[in-house]
């Protein structure tokens, strides 16, 4: 095998469609996210062996788990994967020492409960052993549920919404506490979650997922500078995708928007005169200041008028219609930067949209998908 | 007081609620876990000596019974007895009308266990046999007690398909309510009262049981 430890490939049109490839390495932290209904938690499910997927194959490490061509499919029992639910499903009338010894398979049961006593320390939870479930906070309640799933000692880490039964606070704690823990985890763990920050904070790759298809898996940077298609781009929040044209002048690279000819930092590998998606991400865009010469002011300027100034704490959320026909840009700056400015509705306002930072789309990439999403 | 009738009343009733221990659980579990579409019949079945009259049960079971009959000719070629107005015959008429009473509890009971607890065993490497042996059983053990309890109180007290099945043999079929309407008919008021009464306060006694047990929630499931 591969020093892939854990690969899946699953398809099936319904009654979820499913379709996607996906291998994570040991001790990797791959983050599953997608809108509700994309198909996240059956991914989970389907690596555990609650849901039987059409056609699929999944293995860990030497073992087959799931191959419906040769007609293998392992129970969950025989699988060693560790799920934690995203209610945690605690079994409400054992202790919490209890609930970790009934999922151990090996040992005397002073070994097992010596082993359960030591889970319990690394997740926290030292002299809570003897209390029942329902006696614990949420928080308490889901370090029980990951420190059940370790205790098996699972080939595979499954983590379904773990966070979103909890308060903030409680929230931003147990994320540190994952982030702590997981160095000491030697299998792969997959977390679904639907918040695309704690999917970056968490994860070293991220897999986009929309309809049940993994749309692309990439580190969180390249992800949010590099997404793969406009459909990608959306799903991750970005609003500034736009429809182009390439050109070549002098020789150079340049992208038709509007009336304006935009520079680019590298030629993309795609015949002149053709229409492409483009993308920039809001670090990339720079707003002029007033009166004052700002830094790479001389990259691809654009003027326009502020039709939208929406103040969120700290970031004002700013649109502007672009001269020249242009669709219009939306950006981020401080709410500071933009009182400074005296931004407003109505005003003229001057950016840059940095080379680096403009991304042209592969239209090959995506148009795979799109056609077989209207299929489906 | 009958004592006799008593002992056979209770005799049929721990019979009953023994055989009906085993049937509850695998119809109740079965049924808790069949969607809808699939149990309706079943589930209909089990619920209708609910409202069907005892003495039409009674009926289809006399029929039923008879040596004529391929069921009641087996039974005879392989016992050597009849069924019909026999003690192993009313507990097999006691068994079908109690049917009700032991298998609702237990399937309410099944049914209240989320469907993802008993997923978590699976995925904690838990056998079926001990998902239902550690997780299932103790979380569904009231339910279990509930179907116990009136199982048997209401054999103490089933007077038609008795009747009808087993006639009112002296030490072998005639029980306790049927001795209450032998002692009417004969005038004997007072023995009548004691046994009424001592039926009053047992099933009174076992309905407070199975209301507590049902009522407590030690267990909270999340």
């Amino acid at each position: 095998m591969s020093a892939d430890w854990l690969f899946l490939q699953l398809h099936q049109n319904a009654p979820i469609p499913l379709s996607l490839q996906i291998s994570v390495r040991a001790g990797e932290l791959l983050a599953l996210v997608g809108p509700s209904g994309s198909g996240k938690t059956t991914v989970l499910r389907s690596i555990a062996g609650l849901y039987r997927p059409q056609y699929g194959t999944i293995h860990c490490r030497d073992d087959v788990w799931l191959d419906t061509r040769a007609a293998i499919d392992h129970p969950p029992q025989q699988r060693r994967a560790g799920l934690v639910f995203q209610n945690y499903a605690l079994f409400p009338h054992l202790t919490v020492r209890d609930n970790l010894t009934v999922a151990m398979d090996q040992g005397t049961a002073a070994a097992q409960r010596t082993e359960a006593l030591r889970l319990l320390e690394t997740v926290h939870l030292k002299g809570l052993e003897d209390r029942y479930p329902h006696e614990l906070s949420g928080g308490q309640q889901q370090r029980v549920a990951v420190a059940r799933a370790l205790a098996r000692q699972p080939r595979v880490l499954l983590l379904d919404e773990p966070f979103s039964a909890v308060d903030q606070m409680t929230r931003k704690r147990l994320q540190n506490e994952l982030a702590r823990l997981r160095r000491r985890i030697e299998v792969p763990i997959i977390l679904v979650t639907h918040d695309l920050n704690e999917a970056s904070a968490l994860a070293d790759r991220i897999c986009v997922l929309h309809n049940g298809r993994a749309l692309q898996t990439d580190h969180a940077d390249s992800l949010f500078r590099r997404p793969r298609s406009p459909q990608v781009a959306r799903l991750l929040g970005h609003n500034n995708v736009f429809n182009g044209r390439l050109l070549t002048v002098n020789g150079q690279p340049r992208l038709r928007w509007g009336d304006q000819q935009l520079e680019l930092a590298t030629s993309p590998p795609l015949p002149t005169g053709s229409d492409v998606d483009w993308f920039i991400p809001d670090s990339d865009i720079l707003l002029h200041r007033r009166g004052r010469p700002s830094l790479g002011e001389r990259e691809n300027p654009v003027t326009g008028r502020v039709t939208e100034c929406v103040p969120l704490g700290a970031q004002t959320e700013i649109t502007m219609r672009c001269q020249g026909g242009a669709q219009p840009l939306r950006l981020q700056i401080s709410t500071h930067a933009a009182r400074r400015n005296d931004i407003r509705i109505g005003a003229d306002i001057r950016v840059s949209l940095l080379a680096e930072g403009i991304h042209v789309m592969n239209p090959v990439d995506y148009r795979a998908d799109q056609s077989l999403n209207f299929s489906a | 007081m009958d004592w006799t009738a008593l002992n056979i009343s209770l005799q049929l009733a721990a019979w009953a609620s023994a055989l009906l221990l085993p049937i509850g659980l695998l119809l109740g579990r079965w049924l808790a876990a069949t969607p809808m579409r699939g149990r309706g019949f079943v589930e209909a079945a089990v619920a209708l000596p609910l409202v069907l009259p005892p003495t039409v049960l009674g009926f289809y079971l006399l029929v039923l019974f008879s040596d004529d009959n391929p069921a009641g000719w087996l039974w005879r070629t392989l016992t050597g007895s009849g069924l019909n107005f026999s003690f192993s015959g009313i507990v097999i008429a006691s068994v079908i009308f109690n049917l009700p009473f032991a298998v609702q509890p237990i399937q309410r009971a099944f049914e209240s266990i989320p469907p993802y607890v008993r997923e978590a065993a699976w995925c904690s490497g838990l056998s079926h046999w001990r998902t239902f042996w550690r997780i299932e059983l103790p979380l569904i053990w009231p339910g279990v007690i509930s179907a116990m309890i009136l199982t048997f109180i209401h054999t103490l007290g089933e007077f038609g398909v008795i009747l009808m099945v087993g006639g009112a043999i002296d030490g072998e079929t005639r029980t306790i309510a049927i001795a209450i309407y032998d002692r009417m008919q004969a005038f004997d008021e007072s023995a009548a009262a004691t046994m009424s009464l001592t039926l009053l306060i047992a099933s009174f006694a076992a309905i407070g049981i199975v209301y507590s047990l049902t009522g407590r929630k030690p267990l909270h499931v999340r």
